[in-house]
């Protein structure tokens, strides 16, 4: 289950936003989360709570095929992106990677900042706690489901390779 | 019911007779590209696979180093080491500093993506080789991973959005103007998840620089992919390239599209797109008095030696604007080379251009030209999000090499008409 603070954001978030190419070589998890959002928001990095939630408009993740825009998010300790649908690469990335991302048309006004947020990954079902406003995210198509099942798409290259698969 | 030319290949490469919008499947990939940035997160999902240590088939797995290179600081050639030292034990195609160039004019000009093809990349503006009648999309190092491992990737087959452009371009009017125009009307969601068929009569007299340079901005519209029949210039152009095979695929007649757009080519203009979506697009007669400090002429956009042909047509003989810095990049070294027989490397160098080896470079904020606080750029690259080619309150214009071209002779934004 997660649970946490909601940090708004709006639409076309792109993955320049997220983390600057300038950044793009950098590989350390830790160090890449210090410059996560440095465009839209220089103090981002030091207010976040790992566990918070970010709750976006439209278009979430759009640009770049860099698989460390959901990686940095990821590292950073944000627990899901909730929006009303994400830019294609990005969403297949927030997958491969095991970033929880929930598409729900229309959420976006549904929260302010700061309000609580419960999200079920096994459902899909999100919860404003501090309206007490249900929501229902739509299902991953079959195929995603099953790569998540087995762990992500490196487990399910494994196991297509009858190779033993990762924890 | 018939299909589309997106659907056609990829069913050839998933072998099934047929498939449909919305259809998951397992595709077979021709050819696997990644550039350094994408290939040193790709080596280690690979490491992660069990089962395999090596990848597929050495000759379908291609890493160019473009991005940061020349090396541009120590962490940059620490990357490029760790991906130089995979591809030459995995003796994958590689590309070295001084034999590579930007992958998206680079594979096209060495005849690695041909028609009907399925390639994937670990970069966005893969969507360019479209232009040449295959599909190609970009994907993220993780996909890349596995695509070296297995060969395949899974994929959504997405609905065809058909744009027909009827009539003949207006003057100065380019391949980028009319791309711009498109990502202007549909915004940068528009084409999401969705193939953009181009067609009509102004798409066959488009030359095939033209093709690739609209293909590569499809992923600026949110889509999948970016696609144009093949016809004799594309024939023509990978016959050029190499003798190795390729399919011709074309849309049946009666193939179903979501959507079919009918733009007049009397409606394009000239476009300029402003800060900081590449869908914020105005016609040049709209622009207004937006001076620069500095223009950027190349890109996997706009690297090719067609386009330097215009710029450099422009500049001859002339000096650019005093406070300009204008930073000519060709694509490859091969277009290096050709510039410089043409005679138009001199132009750029004796009108006080800078002229580069190929690398992407400024487009992606890494080096060879980024911007101070407060800085304004016209660029011929593809995407103007805020803060991508240096400070946060610096400004990205994004245009065609004419546009690029006047403007770095005026000190502000023109079309060439008004030189």
């Amino acid at each position: 289950m997660i649970e946490g603070s909601v940090w708004k954001f709006g639409r076309d978030i792109d993955t320049d936003v997220i983390i600057a190419g300038r950044y793009c070589n950098l590989t350390d998890p830790v160090e890449l989360c210090k410059h996560v959002f440095e465009d839209l928001d220089s103090t981002f990095a030091g207010r976040f709570r790992p566990g918070d939630v970010l709750v976006a408009d439209a278009n979430f993740g759009c640009g770049s095929s860099r698989e460390v825009a959901p990686f940095v998010l990821k590292a950073a300790g944000v627990a899901a992106v909730v929006a009303p649908y994400f830019a294609r690469i990005f969403y297949r990335n927030a997958i491969n990677i095991g970033l929880p991302i929930f598409e729900i048309p229309g959420i976006t006004q549904e929260f302010a900042e700061g309000q609580q947020i419960r999200v079920d990954p096994a459902t899909g079902r999100v919860i404003n706690i501090t309206t007490g406003q249900t929501y229902q995210a739509a299902p991953f198509p079959e195929f995603m489901e099953k790569i998540m099942a087995v762990g992500g798409l490196v487990n399910y290259a494994s196991e297509r390779l009858g190779g033993a698969v990762n924890g | 019911m018939g299909m589309t030319i997106t659907e056609k290949i990829l069913a050839a490469h998933a072998g099934l007779s047929e498939v449909r919008p919305g259809q998951i499947i397992n595709a077979k990939v021709d050819l696997v590209l990644a550039n350094e940035l994408s290939a040193v997160v790709a080596i280690e999902e690979f490491g992660k696979i069990r089962g395999t240590n090596k990848v597929f088939d050495p000759q379908k797995i291609v890493i160019v180093p473009d991005h940061f290179t020349p090396n541009k600081d120590i962490q940059s050639a620490k990357v490029a080491k760790k991906v130089r030292e995979f591809a030459l034990s995995q003796e994958t195609l590689y590309y070295e500093v001084g034999r590579m160039g930007i992958e998206h004019v680079l594979l096209p000009e060495q005849g690695l993506v041909r028609p009907g093809m399925l390639v994937i990349g670990g970069d966005s503006h893969t969507v360019t080789y479209g232009g040449l009648g295959l599909v190609a999309t970009g994907v993220g190092s993780t996909d890349v991973a596995v695509a070296w491992a297995l060969g395949e990737v899974w994929l959504k087959v997405p609905p065809t959005i058909k744009i027909e452009f009827k009539g003949k371009k207006k003057p100065w009017v380019s391949g980028k103007d009319m791309i711009l125009f498109v990502i202007g009307r549909l915004g940068v969601d528009g084409g999401i998840y969705s193939a953009l068929e181009f067609t009509g009569e102004a798409i066959t007299e488009l030359s095939v620089a033209e093709r690739l340079t609209m293909a590569n901005m499809a992923i600026e519209a949110g889509a999948k992919n970016g696609i144009f029949a093949v016809d004799a210039k594309t024939e023509e152009y990978v016959k050029n390239a190499t003798d190795k095979p390729y399919t011709i695929y074309e849309s049946d007649p009666d193939a179903e599209y979501a959507q079919m757009i009918t733009i007049d080519m009397d409606e394009i203009e000239p476009q300029v797109a402003f800060p900081h979506l590449p869908s914020n697009t105005r016609p040049i007669s709209q622009v207004g008095n937006i001076t620069v400090d500095q223009v950027i002429i190349g890109s996997c956009t706009n690297g090719r030696i067609e386009d330097l042909r215009v710029a450099a047509g422009l500049l001859q003989g002339k000096k650019i604007h005093p406070r300009v810095r204008c930073i000519v990049i060709p694509g490859t070294q091969k277009v290096y080379l050709q510039a410089m027989k043409e005679g138009l490397l001199e132009t750029f160098v004796k009108a006080d251009c800078v002229v580069s080896t190929p690398t992407c470079g400024p487009c992606v904020g890494g080096h060879m030209g980024i911007l101070a606080d407060g800085e304004r750029c016209v660029s011929t690259t593809n995407r103007n999000f805020l803060g991508r080619m240096g400070h946060v309150t610096s400004e990205i214009y994004l245009a065609s090499p004419a546009i690029a071209a006047a403007t770095a002779l005026a000190g502000k934004i023109i079309s060439p008409v008004e030189l």
